[in-house]
């Protein structure tokens, strides 16, 4: 069912934990749906120091975490905000049909933590804004891939 | 095949069949899935293979070949008929549980559309049952769902209640195959043999585990699977007792008295007759084995596994099922882990359901769905070995307790940000034994 890529990083998540002082976090998803994304970052000079999460979820919820984290760590946060699902999911080979939802979430997480940095240092502006419009709720329906 | 050439397939076959081997040696893989399906027992590979071979012939056909296919045949319904307390002309032999369940509601509605057009059914029988009902309603059937218990139970009462004047039949299955609940089915046969409403009953999961006797269960039909004992998939049959009408819902030639269609899977049969009588046989001895290699299963769970609970009775209950919920954790996850370690489960999370909802049977027994998203179910079988039961718990306590550590909902109810505590629901000591802050309805 799952890539060796995607299992692999189910098996050995990267930066699972949380991060004391974080800059920032992004929660997205529900128990109800049966998943949850937490993400830390430690920010310095608008570079993504550090990256940890915490999930509650399926294996490519975790494995599609694992892997967003290592894919945004030392990046800037303009670069990690172009972070999308399916970059994520191709560097996991692939993920399933029915689990590209897990990938989605991983961008959400992602851009829920930027947008409260974003926020709180007065960053966004007409140009962005759009881009942390959907990190809000999480809706199934409007999911389309 | 040239001799050459079968050689080298040969020799292929052989190195190929080391490496599997060698494989599977190195990494022992304890099976603990199997309501989901069993191996074959040799025996009754054994009487199969007559079948394939030798013994091949179409029970239609008139000469000797076929003749004797013919009487062969026969003599596996009769000995099908006379373990469960059938007649042979009472037992219709199918493609499986789905095709029973379907054929015994779909065709018996349509036998006696004349009654009405309101059927009955509980909310956590098996897809081949609900489904079957689905179809019947795009159709213009009308169909009650009956809720259940905590536990799971169909109360006899309400089926009675649900009954009207146009009602044709009642389908609720004899045991599930989630959480292992044995429902009161010689109570709801009662209820409808008065009302004389045809009943059926699934006895896919109960086959193997209780012992069936078609006379005592009261049921009109009820339907059984061959690869839940031992025998292959593809096969099983459909009691319809004498005097029932049903319908045939496919077309074709003039076996199985007309009514099922379809040249006979002498191989199959051989092996389901041969699988219903061991299983008829067994069941008591296993039972007990298997009942209190469950219910060890289930106290050290609790014990060790804080925020854990059995989903289901605890004693009308199939020996073979035990199904949990863990708290804060996700049961796809689970079961991947697991795996890794040897021991092959299932879950009722949506993640192994295909849909995002999770299993029906656990939320018509009031979890949550967040509850319902972290269940493991663990059904034992014929071979499985009580002193594996230490080993599942030692790896499942490792296993959650990972889980949990990397889960956002743990970390919210550590932190005391979990408003309600989960692990809520009916008063139970089998649920959720821990002592950190959870509440008892």
């Amino acid at each position: 069912m799952y890539s060796d890529k995607v299992m692999e990083h189910f098996m050995n998540p990267r930066n699972v934990g949380e991060i004391p002082d974080a800059t920032c976090t992004g929660t997205v998803g529900n128990a109800k749906c049966g998943d949850i994304m937490k993400i830390y970052l430690k920010i310095e000079d608008e570079v993504i120091t550090d990256a940890k999460f915490k999930t509650f979820g399926c294996g490519s919820a975790i494995a599609t975490s694992s892997m967003a984290t290592e894919m945004i760590k030392g990046k800037t946060i303009n670069e990690a905000l172009d972070l999308s699902n399916k970059a994520v999911a191709d560097a996991l080979d692939g993920l399933p049909p029915n689990k590209m939802h897990c990938s989605l979430l991983a961008e959400q997480a992602v851009k829920a933590a930027l947008k409260e940095y974003y926020e709180r240092n007065g960053l966004i502006n007409e140009s962005n804004r759009h881009i942390f419009a959907d990190t809000d709720d999480h809706d199934h329906e409007n999911e389309d891939f | 095949m040239s001799i050459e050439k079968y050689n080298i397939f040969i020799v292929n076959y052989y190195r190929m069949y080391d490496k599997v081997k060698q494989m599977t040696d190195t990494k022992k893989k304890i099976y603990l899935d199997h309501a989901a399906t069993t191996p074959v027992r040799s025996e009754i590979l054994d009487v199969m293979m007559e079948h394939f071979i030798n013994n091949f012939g179409n029970p239609s056909s008139i000469y000797s070949r076929g003749v004797e296919a013919k009487r062969n045949l026969e003599n596996y319904r009769k000995d099908i008929a006379s373990s469960i307390n059938a007649l042979p002309e009472e037992i219709f032999f199918v493609s499986g549980g789905t095709e029973a369940d379907n054929w015994a509601i779909k065709g018996s509605a349509k036998a006696n559309i004349k009654k009405g057009r309101h059927l009955i059914t509980s909310a956590i029988e098996h897809h081949a049952v609900l489904n079957s009902f689905k179809s019947l309603e795009k159709e213009g059937w009308e169909v009650t769902y009956l809720g259940v218990d905590n536990y799971g139970l169909v109360d006899p009462d309400d089926v009675r209640k649900a009954i009207r004047d146009d009602t044709v039949l009642v389908s609720v299955m004899m045991a599930n195959n989630e959480i292992g609940t044995i429902q009161p089915v010689a109570e709801i046969a009662s209820v409808c043999k008065t009302a004389k409403v045809i009943f059926h009953t699934d006895a896919v999961q109960a086959l193997g585990a209780l012992h069936i006797d078609v006379k005592e269960s009261g049921a009109d039909m009820m339907s059984f699977s061959g690869h839940k004992i031992y025998a292959p998939k593809g096969i099983g049959f459909l009691y319809v007792r004498k005097g029932v009408k049903i319908a045939s819902i496919l077309d074709g030639g003039g076996q199985e008295k007309k009514k099922r269609p379809g040249t006979e899977n002498l191989p199959y049969i051989a092996a389901l007759a041969k699988a219903v009588v061991i299983a008829q046989n067994e069941c008591c001895e296993m039972s007990d084995r298997l009942t209190s290699m469950r219910n060890d299963l289930f106290n050290k769970v609790l014990s060790r596994i804080p925020h854990s609970r059995i989903n289901g009775s605890r004693e009308k209950r199939l020996p073979g099922n035990a199904n949990f919920s863990f708290e804060f954790i996700e049961g796809e996850s689970l079961l991947l882990l697991l795996d890794s370690m040897g021991y092959e489960c299932s879950s009722g999370s949506a993640c192994t359901s295909g849909s995002l909802d999770p299993s029906h049977v656990l939320l018509a027994i009031g979890l949550p769905h967040e509850i319902a998203h972290g269940s493991l179910r663990v059904t034992f079988g014929k071979d499985s070995d009580p002193d594996d039961i230490d080993g599942l718990v030692d790896v499942l306590e490792v296993i959650v307790k990972r889980l949990r550590d990397m889960s956002p909902l743990y970390e919210d109810f550590l932190n005391g940000k979990l408003s309600e505590p989960h692990c809520m629901l009916t008063g139970d000591s089998s649920y959720c034994k821990s002592n950190e802050g959870c509440i008892r309805v």
